[in-house]
């Protein structure tokens, strides 16, 4: 909570002049009803009907001044309310792009979404709330109570005695929300969760008959939120019900007392009489000041969600430079890695590629192959060994000298609802020239060019008016359009046919010969030309050679080339 | 065939912003009435409740009243036993109203969570129902948007401004009858101060809903984009395009926050302008009053309780005033949730449609012609006749409409031409899920939700046991990886499942398909993130999950359906050759150039 007032600060002076202006307008809806009285007690009877109509000038200027100064006192705060929680979502955007991908897994994607969204939404709704009502009230609590003071201090005395029962009411209730909230606010990002996989494997679900299934899946977390939500709001409700009682109950004090004051000659009915009136103004004040702490527990609940991930440090930080003279481009050695921290992915990974070769990597599902990927683009740390680019230890390059190295296609990898080219330009600076080039050697050539709107074609939500294939030499177009000097593609190739993909080795070959290249695949055919091939087993290399090389000495290697290729001759194909 | 599942042209359909015709308010809060009438004994209960604690809390001033006289003797002469008697009866009112008062709340809050709940559950029970193809066009963080913002606006409002409504209009009626009593002299002003609110409440609505309109678009914008690109964070990290993507994300937010503002500055003169307009008939009271009691028209006390009364009259208008402004924007969130509601669900089952019972499992395809736009036909006039139990495999070249084929068997899409029929039975004419339940499917695109191992292996299957399960991720060859992990088969899968690959994911998800009891298979690269040395290893359990059944193969690694028993060679949705593998080398046309490439 303290974090988001921290982003009121700069608005300070706004928000002062939004009271000021709002206190104006206030006085001036409260001297109507004295001007009237003036003109009913004491101007009318005089029969001067100038002065009448004089005052009744008066009173329609003093209107005009009110809703003018409301009106704009509304909108100072409801601009404060956007300028804060502009700046709040910005940098919480900003700090989630910032975060590691450690960071994410351990929050999750859901959660995210969430906070940006139902959390940000909660504040915003707070500021505004807190500074339309939040300046009226207190006002009018201030103003009354001085003036009962004024009136007979032994009673306001009495008045003011409930005060400290309703802090700790307010205090007491507002503790107890904001777990309550915190609570609901999780359960929204399991609905989140549901709502999002729904979206994604709509197939899925269709094809299996599973709609059922998943109307009752949500149903669940509905429920869950919506039982949350019950909970807090019931807790919260208490609060005005006792607000209204302790005051109430404090003027019947009052009245009690000033009946031993008034029988004691010390104080008169009509002051007590006079008590009541303004008993009903705070009681108004009272009330909506407890509205005001309803919503702080709902919004602070949603403040320390955002402040979770803003005060979050910064992970995989810049280590101090690290160089070796190696002509080596990648150097891996003795890397061990784990996501966990319980079971190793990667035990004692070593591997070297001088600036121009091509790495294959193959394995068994699941042996680690996208993590040694991962290290070396350091989206999460190795836990020993080091990992080399150009002699530096990755670790010490700067993201954007580092991050700006690669062109990459992960498994599964995103494409947007945007244009063709801005899925393949990605944010960067890349002419269209570049572009067209990129998108032949990534054979995508063809079939952007039978789109009418050929580049600027629009994409559906996650490339879905794509096939598989389209969307993969996409990807791949993205990843050569920036000449990076590492290629790595994760499995990229799995939905191109043999012949697409041989043209794609081809084109790669042939345009990228100062590339260092790493490519993980499953067939034997998109790697047995690689200078190196890694072969993994459950994190561990059981072979790094060259094609013929393993054929010789891994045992595995041999087993997956026989069973794609036969004997790697051409013969075998037609028996 | 240019295969484009989804239609192409996403032009116009990323903005959220309504192009349609604006619904009538009247009608949404006609189905908001509805919803708020399925709980109609709460409501009346509420109602109840309302009028007791109001007046109890009505009762209170009184009693003090009458607690104020027995101590109005002055000193020395306060009747003290009545002092008490008051007291104590304020007391015990005042604590009954704060404790119906809080009954109410309570109930308040249940109602509207009641139909919160209702109309999520709607909601998304509605999604569920659509056809594939609207998830196509919609970004999953609209949809959320919808689902969580929007029907929590509606809400807010709903269950606060519905009892408000009732005492601000049962207040304002009451007093209106009082002042007509008291002096219909006074009321012309009336007739200058309610046409000048109508008016300017008419023109606000006008001006200020579809702001409201915008407002929830807007977001519901920010929420698709926040959710596609922290989905993509990876690649954006690879790319370092963090940079890029917060400015765009701050163009996004920059909209939305002024889309809210905007509406908020028109909104924000609502409360002050009907308060200016209370003011001004104060005043005009004021002077007419006092000008009719110089004439001797009205006596000074009338003046006085009429103004009492017409101050007991403006409040509630100032309150529904306020309540107006959540009004609106709950009508546009209410819009937007009912707008789904009428998106068109998948066509409903013929009415005489039959259970698909399946014998053979042959599938016929006839003169079938499709296009995902109607006007861009890209599937001419494809026939194929798979017998039962054989396996028919497709292949071609990537993006040549090989996903389009099995969108159409799955009946994800509907036929522009021609027919698909399952043992004579057309699939028009039987229902959807036991159309869908007699194919059991693996896609290249894995898809695992958050749940135990064991949950999503049993997906398909309701009610399977422990041994099912086991024995099918054994064939899947995924066991031991599972028993390996701490928590075995109650392992829960988190959506990016870190320690979980692509290709563990796909091995699930074939273990999935094993446990199904389905006639026919299809296969959409259903290996493409497995290695080959599992591929072989589970390969008998996929011939065996194969047997029997008709299977739709789709495949790159051509090794793979060598045996099947009739290959189709798709190019720009016809099929340029059909025959076995034999059949097709010997041809030595697009096939055979396709086989040879993997080994060059």
């Amino acid at each position: 909570m303290k974090k988001i007032f921290q982003y009121l600060k700069p608005y300070l002076w706004a928000m002062a002049l939004g009271v000021l202006i709002k206190f104006t307008g206030t006085v001036m809806d409260l001297f109507l009803p004295s001007i009237l009285a003036h003109v009913i007690d004491d101007v009318a009877p005089t029969g001067n009907v100038r002065m009448v109509i004089f005052w009744g000038v008066v009173m329609v200027i003093c209107a005009i001044i009110a809703v003018s100064f409301n009106i704009i006192a509304n909108r100072f705060a409801a601009r404060v309310a956007r300028d804060t929680t502009r700046a709040v979502r910005q940098d919480l955007y900003d700090k989630i792009t910032a975060l590691s991908c450690g960071q994410v897994d351990s929050i999750g994607i859901p959660s995210l979404i969430s906070r940006i969204t139902s959390d940000t939404y909660n504040i915003h709704h707070m500021i505004g709330m807190i500074q339309r009502i939040g300046i009226r009230a207190p006002i009018l609590l201030l103003g009354s109570i001085i003036i009962t003071l004024f009136m007979d201090w032994r009673l306001a005395l009495v008045l003011i005695g409930t005060i400290p029962f309703m802090a700790a009411v307010v205090f007491y209730i507002t503790r107890k929300g904001i777990p309550l909230y915190t609570a609901l606010q999780q359960n929204v990002d399991k609905l989140v969760r549901v709502v999002r996989e729904n979206a994604v494997g709509i197939r899925v679900i269709k094809a299996l008959s599973k709609t059922e299934y998943e109307k009752n899946r949500f149903d669940g977390v509905n429920r869950d939120v919506v039982e949350k939500e019950t909970t807090a709001g019931t807790v919260m409700a208490v609060t005005n019900p006792m607000m209204n009682l302790l005051l109430n109950l404090g003027m019947t004090l009052t009245i009690l007392v000033g009946a031993y004051l008034v029988n004691a000659g010390v104080s008169e009915p009509g002051t007590i009489l006079g008590f009541t009136s303004y008993f009903t103004i705070i009681l108004g004040a009272v009330m909506a000041i407890s509205r005001i702490f309803v919503n702080l527990s709902k919004g602070s609940a949603s403040a320390n969600r955002i402040a979770f991930v803003l005060d979050m440090p910064e992970d995989l930080q810049l280590m101090a430079p690290d160089h070796i003279d190696t002509d080596d481009h990648i150097l891996f050695e003795n890397v061990s890695f784990s996501y966990l921290k319980q079971k190793d992915n990667l035990k004692n990974i070593s591997f070297s590629l001088k600036k121009g070769e091509t790495l294959g990597i193959i394995g068994s599902t699941g042996c680690g192959k996208t993590t040694v990927v991962h290290l070396l683009m350091r989206l999460y740390d190795r836990d020993k060994g080091t990992i080399r680019i150009n002699g530096d230890d990755v670790r010490s390059i700067p993201y954007e000298k580092l991050h700006t190295m690669f062109g990459v296609v992960f498994q599964n990898d995103v494409l947007f609802a945007d244009t063709i080219a801005e899925n393949i330009s990605f944010g960067r600076d890349l002419t269209m020239e570049e572009m067209e080039n990129a998108a032949r050697w990534a054979q995508a050539e063809e079939f952007i060019e039978s789109q009418d709107a050929r580049f600027e074609h629009e994409l559906t939500i996650r490339g879905s008016n794509l096939s598989g294939g389209q969307r993969q030499r996409l990807l791949i177009s993205r990843a050569l359009a920036g000449k990076p000097d590492i290629l790595i593609l994760d499995d990229s190739s799995s939905a191109l046919d043999y012949r697409t993909d041989a043209a794609l080795r081809g084109a790669i070959r042939e345009n990228f010969e100062n590339t260092t290249s790493i490519i993980i695949a499953q067939r034997i055919s998109s790697i047995m030309h690689a200078d190196h091939i890694l072969v993994l087993e459950n994190g561990e290399a059981i072979g790094y050679g060259t094609h013929d090389e393993l054929m010789e000495s891994c045992e595995s290697y041999r087993e997956i080339s026989r069973s794609q290729m036969g004997d790697g001759k051409k013969e075998e194909v037609t028996a | 065939m240019k295969g484009m599942p989804g239609g192409g042209g996403g032009r116009g359909m990323r903005g959220g912003v309504p192009q349609k015709p604006k619904m009538k308010p009247s009608l949404i809060i006609l189905r908001l009435g509805k919803y708020l009438f399925r709980f109609k004994w709460m409501l009346l209960a509420a109602g109840l409740l309302t009028l007791g604690s109001n007046l109890l809390a009505l009762l209170g001033p009184e009693l003090s009243g009458a607690a104020i006289d027995a101590l109005a003797g002055g000193e020395g002469k306060v009747d003290f036993p009545t002092v008490f008697r008051y007291c104590g009866l304020m007391a015990l009112f005042y604590a009954g109203s704060a404790f119906l008062s809080y009954i109410l709340s309570a109930l308040m809050i249940r109602l509207s969570q009641s139909v919160t709940y209702a109309m999520r559950r709607d909601l998304f029970n509605h999604l569920a129902d659509l056809p594939v193809s609207y998830f196509d066009r919609h970004q999953t963080g609209d949809i959320l948007s919808r689902i969580s913002y929007d029907i929590d606006t509606v809400n807010t409002s709903l269950s606060h401004d519905f009892l408000q409504i009732c005492t601000s209009v049962i207040t304002i009626a009451g007093s209106f009858i009082m002042m007509v009593r008291i002096a219909p002299l006074l009321m012309p002003v009336f007739i200058v101060t309610i046409p000048i609110s109508i008016l300017l409440t008419r023109y606000r609505s006008k001006k200020v809903r579809p702001l409201f309109s915008i407002r929830s678009a807007k977001l519901g914008e920010l929420n698709g984009y926040t959710e596609e690109s922290i989905s993509g964070q990876k690649t954006i990290k690879a790319y370092h395009q963090e940079e890029t993507m917060r400015r765009r994300f701050s163009e996004r937010n920059e909209d939305a926050v002024s889309a809210y503002y905007k509406a908020e500055y028109y909104a924000a003169a609502n409360g002050p302008s009907v308060n200016f307009i209370n003011n001004l008939s104060l005043s005009l009271i004021s002077v007419l009053g006092a000008i009719f009691f110089l004439k001797g028209r009205l006596s000074i006390g009338d003046v006085s309780a009429f103004i009492l009364y017409s101050r007991k009259f403006s409040g509630p208008i100032n309150e529904l005033a306020n309540i107006y402004s959540e009004l609106q924007s709950a009508l546009a969130a209410a819009e937007r949730v009912f707008r789904t509601l009428d998106e068109a669900p998948e066509l409903a089952d013929d009415p005489d449609a039959v259970e698909l019972k399946v014998t053979d499992g042959e599938v016929q395809m006839e003169h079938v012609r499709f296009g995902y736009l109607p006007e861009k036909e890209i599937i001419h006039d494809l026939s194929l006749d798979a017998k039962g139990g054989s396996l028919t495999a497709i292949v071609g070249h990537t993006g040549a409409g090989k996903t389009t084929l099995i969108n159409l068997l799955m009946r994800f899409y509907d036929l522009q031409g021609g027919t698909i029929s399952i043992d004579d039975h057309n699939i028009r004419k039987v229902t959807r899920s036991s159309l869908r339940g007699a194919y059991a499917m693996v896609l290249q695109d894995t898809w695992l939700f958050s749940g135990t191992i064991f949950d999503n292996i049993a997906y398909g299957k309701p009610g399977a046991t422990m041994e099912e399960v086991v024995e099918a991720a054994k064939a899947a060859r995924i066991h031991e990886y599972i028993t390996a992990l701490p928590d075995g088969y109650n392992t829960i899968i988190t959506e990016d499942g870190i320690n979980i690959s692509q290709g563990q994911k796909q091995l699930m998800t074939i273990a999935r398909a094993m446990l199904l009891d389905a006639h026919m298979l299809i296969l959409d690269e259903a290996t493409s993130n497995v290695d080959t040395r599992t591929e072989i290893q589970i390969q008998s359990a996929m011939r065996r999950l194969m047997q029997d059944k008709t299977c739709f193969v789709i495949a790159h690694r051509l090794s793979t359906i060598q045996h099947a028993d009739n290959i189709l060679v798709v190019d720009a949705g016809d099929i340029v050759e059909q025959g076995t593998h034999k059949e097709l080398l010997a041809k030595n046309g697009t096939y055979a150039s396709l086989y040879y490439s993997q080994f060059q």
